[in-house]
């Protein structure tokens, strides 16, 4: 296995060197007219801002004059200070810890079955993936529509059967399992690509199995998760890494739901409306850089934020070596 | 593999000894089968029913749409009619395709030739580029967006959608890996044949390869045109300023605000901001499914 792919499925072909194949020599201004664009916007869009985000962040810079070097400061006030930034951080890890497995759980759980179903199979997939498309910004209303406490479709059912009816995004305890109700609707993307990873998992196995007696535990622990770990680890780590950015979701949530705040920022008595419990680390950061023009500190939770990623991105990584590992010596 | 033979070989064995109480297993086969489609309806009834309430919603009077009745007393379709007067309905669309569509075509021209050299030319250095592109794909935009966001303010084009569509000249990381997963599978013997004919590496992306990676290029496009179609971040960090150049998902996002008790028409809105989405998924329903499958299978 290439070192380079994130995560692959074992029967395909990914990686660079093509075996029996002797090496065509290509000139380096060949290569070069094909990659010049690309290099370039390595530099300017990844080189550069990664490097200049670390000096920035341990500046004051407001845009109107030169940043003003202030060494740890940004850092301090971030871990010592700022009352914001740790319930920020904690919403965020909230997302990470329950949204990211819930969404896989429920893309495993809709995908098996949908390998089992005889009929209706492209009717059935349509369906679930469709709201994966819907923008962001649209699901949201819908959601705030439909969990409206006083007035939404929800309520109104559960209000007949008897059942209590909760305010969903206007509690401060539901506000954040209401996003993942929303994120549930949109779990097509993952499905999807389960999906197409348990229809490539070799049938004679389960059959085996059965032979030897193995219950649907069993079949599960020992046949499909070994065989579909290299996208269960895929779905972990992008999943993981769109958490940490949580951002839209959020913002128009609270903003539609509080019926009040300017989008993204404003009156600071209602960002993460209800009661900051929707207001994330990416959000922190946008209003702190953008709105109110604190550009040394946003970097400063920026350069967090990266080495959070990456530290994530890596351990998942070295988890998913080994668990790939287990896949390849059973085939 | 060996193990795989083996049980090919002794699978008629199971068969015959499950033929003993076949009309058991035969019954609770169908009644598993009557079970996964029941739960299949009603999964999709609940990913489905979302659309049909607030379709529903949009068609209602203003005074009806805050009653929580679920059935329009009287339809009203004109409700779309006034979201494109009340609001500046138009602008955000033609912003919207603009962003779209420029960063769509520029992402082909520049990161088409890149994703070739990934997955075709051999070179020093591949496999750093291709963690290279893997990092900036995964990367949060925001680690990187102060320096950037200071970038285009010195250039004096915050405001506008350009920050936004402008570094597509230079390559887009995940459009780049998609489309070298997809170049990947095609086969190179006709590249290889075009080559002894003496076509240099750019005709053979061109006059070969391009014809022949259709249907990836095409998922590749339309995941992009997606993205852009849906981003709320992007515009909202460059062009909350400035009205003029809002997308759909800015001026829906600000809609409730301003027209707070009319949910019916904030509905026809939303309406509105799915449908362009859901049609062309319709449409090239195919394409879409195997250029997801693409990300992750073969990621």
């Amino acid at each position: 296995m290439t070192p380079t792919t994130l995560a692959r499925g074992g029967s395909t072909s990914v990686g660079s060197p093509r075996k029996g194949r002797p090496w065509r020599p290509y000139s380096r201004w060949v290569v070069l007219s094909f990659l010049a664009p690309w290099l370039v916007g390595v530099l300017v869009f990844f080189v550069y801002p990664l490097v200049d985000t670390v000096y920035l962040s341990f500046t004051h810079y407001d845009l109107l004059s030169a940043p003003q070097w202030v060494g740890t400061d940004n850092y301090v006030f971030m871990l010592t200070k700022d009352p914001q930034v740790r319930k920020a951080a904690f919403n965020t890890l909230w997302l990470m810890v329950i949204l990211v497995p819930a969404r896989m759980l429920f893309a495993l759980a809709v995908s098996s079955l949908v390998v089992r179903l005889k009929a209706g199979v492209g009717v059935f997939r349509s369906a679930y993936y469709l709201p994966a498309l819907v923008p962001p910004v649209a699901g949201v209303l819908a959601f705030v529509f439909l969990l409206n406490p006083a007035t939404g479709p929800i309520n109104q059912v559960l209000g007949a059967l008897g059942l209590p009816q909760p305010l969903w995004f206007n509690d401060p305890t539901l506000s954040k399992p209401s996003l993942v109700l929303l994120g549930l609707w949109g779990v097509g993307d993952i499905m999807i690509i389960f999906l197409a990873s348990l229809l490539d998992v070799p049938r004679e196995q389960y059959e085996a199995a059965a032979l030897d007696g193995a219950g649907p535990w069993h079949r599960l622990r020992y046949i499909t998760l070994p065989n579909i770990s290299p996208v269960l680890m895929f779905a972990a780590i992008t999943g993981v890494i769109a958490a940490l950015q949580y951002f839209t979701e959020a913002v128009v949530a609270a903003s539609v739901a509080s019926g009040q705040a300017t989008t993204g920022g404003g009156n600071a008595s209602l960002l993460g409306y209800p009661e900051g419990s929707t207001l994330t680390y990416a959000q922190w950061l946008y209003v702190m850089g953008f709105k109110d023009y604190y550009l040394g500190y946003a970097s400063a939770l920026a350069v967090v934020m990266f080495v959070v990623a990456l530290s994530l991105t890596l351990i998942l990584l070295r988890r998913s070596r080994s668990l790939l590992g287990g896949t390849e010596a059973t085939r | 593999m060996t193990t795989l033979a083996h049980s090919a070989t002794t699978l008629p064995a199971s068969r015959r000894a499950g033929g003993r109480d076949s009309r058991t297993a035969r019954r609770r086969r169908r009644l598993g089968w009557v079970a996964d489609h029941a739960v299949a309806i009603a999964l999709a009834a609940i990913f489905l029913g979302p659309f049909v309430f607030i379709v529903l919603q949009s068609l209602m009077t203003s005074q009806q749409a805050l009653t929580g009745e679920l059935w329009p007393r009287t339809w009203h379709p004109e409700n779309y009619r006034d979201v494109f007067q009340l609001a500046p309905m138009w602008t955000y669309v033609k912003n919207t395709v603009l962003y779209a569509g420029l960063a769509t075509a520029l992402m082909l021209v520049s990161s088409v030739p890149a994703a070739y050299a990934m997955a075709r030319l051999r070179f020093r250095g591949q496999s750093i580029a291709l963690v290279v592109v893997l990092m900036m794909m995964m990367l949060p935009p925001q680690v990187t967006q102060v320096p950037i966001y200071v970038m285009w303010t010195k250039l004096h084009l915050t405001g506008s959608l350009w920050p936004l569509i402008l570094p597509n000249l230079v390559g887009d990381a995940f459009s780049i890996f998609l489309l070298r997963q997809f170049f990947m599978t095609i086969p190179s013997e006709y590249a290889d044949a075009a080559r002894v004919d003496g076509c240099s590496e750019w005709g053979v992306l061109l006059r070969v390869f391009i014809p022949m990676a259709k249907p990836g290029i095409a998922a590749t496009a339309m995941f992009m045109f997606f993205f852009c179609w849906n981003d709320f971040y992007g515009p909202l960090l460059y062009t909350s300023e400035n009205p003029a150049n809002w997308t759909i998902s800015l001026g829906l996002a600000s809609f409730r605000n301003l027209y707070q008790v009319q949910w019916n028409l904030t509905m026809a809105a939303t309406v509105i901001a799915m449908i362009p989405v859901l049609v062309v998924f319709f449409l090239a329903q195919k394409v879409f499914v195997e250029g997801i499958t693409l990300t992750g299978v073969k990621g």
